[in-house]
């Protein structure tokens, strides 16, 4: 299980020499190297997850801030950037596959096998049919979603941009980039869009 | 006569989800699962663990035959009441800020002989077949600072330093989620399905979840570890493996430990 | 060899609380393992408590019982000093004798 033990070398020199205070940035710097150290790459999940990207980077930097006004619209602009909508056009796809998908837990983890499923996890944060009783409190309630914002273009185009990347509209936002990351497909992300969007799905029951 | 089965837990928790919906009032299940643990508590197998590893304590180990009766955990050799109270700390024989599971690795190493691979051969037990003498002998330790008030103090500059980088670890946002530590630990009252989930940028939430781990996980069947514990949660970051021993698993302890300051110790615990 | 258990006794009033935790793995036999093999059913069958020779407890167990059984009982009599023996067997044929001192 364990393939190294970094504290007894690497970062230990890391830490040597600081009589001084540190400076946030000096102590960020730090911080990303220790981790660089103490973790070993295992199934799918490399060393390199623990490369930030500048959205990564930006929001680590200011929390448990926000980050100012300026960063925040840089960050968002960029992932807003990053969204691609389907060619075919059509952002919904299957609710039963999205309620699936909306269940589903695994994916992306170093125990999870790589050709098994990748799910959302969507009830891990959010309410969304109103019969499914386990669900998480971190992100908001998405029960009657559709029912509430309306069942239009525009909002089914919201729907597929935030959860392709929820950056574009709240710049650090908790909630994972399905899309921008490679977590889900465009396909799965069409589904997802249909159980929050189609008139039929449990959550606008 | 009362015995606790795997099936029985499982219908109980069941049958509170059931009562949960019924009444939609979410704070009743959470009050229920607490009254369950507390239910628990009387007879917690964390003893068993506790037992082998006051049995391991004392009898010579290793290639060099020392005892753990020679290992400083802080407070002299052989020392282990309220020692658990009091780390991590530096160490000036290893060079290092350690927390209990380094410094009982560093023993053995450096006082039993051990090679570091050895020490670690088995960090997390697995059954009968596959149990972890770290796990046993960090039970053992931990209970003997069962009602001692946390106090992790920050006087030496590298243990500062580690609490520093430990916050700044809290707060890295990595991986194909970008999760954090804080995503999950930095509001109150958050849960993830039905599990609630501790605000450990507080004191109180800090207090809370520090003093219950090491914990007896019923779901495993297993004693888990403060490393252990942090293992898992970077797994379910989506971050590669955390290396036991290693200076995040560390800072990050010192963090949590040293804002738990001021709460009796209540471990081993018992948890779902 | 299993693992010793950990008993507490105590006289409450005429009669003497008996906690027990056991160490057993307490296998069903429905489980399978990562490659999908079913892991073979391993439980305690027999429990005994005996007090002065007289059997103050004596239950049968099945797959159903958690691992690291925890068992609570108390009996009629008994006195500060004295001793309770535990006796468990499994349906390997592996089996456990402890006793506990009544405080």
């Amino acid at each position: 299980m364990l393939r190294a033990l970094p504290g007894y070398a690497a970062a230990a020199a890391l830490l040597l020499g600081c009589a001084t205070v540190p400076s946030d940035a000096e102590l960020r710097a730090k911080a990303a190297a220790v981790l660089r150290v103490s973790f070993n790459a295992r199934g799918q999940a490399g060393l390199d997850r623990l490369e930030q990207d500048e959205t990564q980077r930006a929001c680590s930097e200011y929390a448990p801030k926000p980050p100012p006004a300026e960063v925040a619209s840089r960050i968002e602009e960029q992932n807003l950037a990053s969204i691609r909508y389907p060619a075919d056009g059509k952002l919904t796809g299957d609710w039963k596959n999205g309620e699936r998908i909306a269940q589903e837990g695994r994916g992306k983890q170093f125990s999870d096998d790589p050709a098994g499923p990748v799910g959302a996890n969507c009830y891990a944060c959010h309410r969304l049919s109103g019969t499914e009783l386990s669900y998480g409190t971190i992100g908001p309630p998405l029960y009657q979603f559709g029912k509430l914002r309306g069942f239009t273009e525009d909002t089914r185009r919201y729907a597929y941009g935030k959860v392709f990347n929820a950056q574009a509209y709240a710049a650090c936002s908790s909630m994972p980039r399905f899309g921008h990351k490679g977590i889900l497909s465009e396909q799965q992300i069409k589904d997802v869009v249909a159980l929050l969007m189609d008139p039929q799905s449990p959550v606008n029951q | 006569m009362a015995m606790q089965s795997r099936r029985t837990a499982g219908v109980a928790l069941a049958a509170l989800v059931v009562v949960a919906g019924l009444a939609l009032a979410q704070g009743s299940a959470v009050d229920e699962i607490a009254k369950y643990r507390e239910a628990l508590q009387d007879g917690n197998p964390a003893e068993l663990w506790e037992l082998r590893g006051e049995e391991m304590w004392t009898v010579p180990r290793g290639p060099r035959q020392v005892a753990f009766t020679r290992c400083d955990l802080g407070l002299g050799p052989g020392v282990v009441k309220g020692a658990y109270a009091r780390l991590p700390r530096y160490f000036d024989d290893a060079k290092r800020v350690q927390d209990l599971e380094s410094r009982l690795v560093f023993c053995m190493v450096s006082q039993q002989g051990y090679t570091p691979a050895e020490a670690t051969k088995v960090t997390f037990g697995d059954g009968a077949a596959r149990r972890s003498d770290l796990e046993a002998l960090t039970a053992y330790v931990v209970g003997q600072s069962r009602g001692v008030t946390m106090d992790v103090a920050l006087d030496h500059p590298r243990t500062r330093e580690m609490y520093a980088l430990g916050e700044k670890m809290f707060y890295y946002r990595g991986g194909t989620h970008d999760f954090a530590c804080a995503t999950c630990h930095g509001e109150d009252a958050r849960r993830i399905r039905l599990q609630e989930l501790p605000n450990l940028t507080t004191i109180e939430g800090a207090q809370k979840a520090y003093t219950t781990w090491p914990a007896y996980r019923v779901s495993q069947g297993e004693l888990r570890t403060m490393e252990w514990r942090l293992y898992d949660c970077f797994r379910q970051q989506r971050f590669p493996e955390l290396a036991y021993d290693s200076d995040a698993a560390i800072a990050l302890t010192t963090f949590l430990a040293r804002n738990a300051n001021g709460a009796a110790y209540a471990g081993p615990a018992i948890k779902r | 060899m299993a693992d010793p258990m950990k008993i507490r006794a105590s006289l409450v009033g005429d009669s003497t609380e008996v906690k027990v935790l056991m160490n057993h793995e307490m296998e069903t036999g429905q489980r399978k393992d990562a490659q999908g093999k079913v892991i073979p059913a391993w439980f305690i069958q027999n429990v005994t408590a005996t007090f002065n020779g007289r059997t103050v407890l004596a239950a049968q167990w099945g797959p159903a019982v958690a691992k690291n059984p925890f068992l609570a009982f108390k009996f009629k009599g008994g006195a500060k000093g004295e001793k309770v023996q535990i006796a468990w067997t499994d349906n390997r044929g592996d089996k456990r004798t402890d006793e506990a001192t009544i405080a």
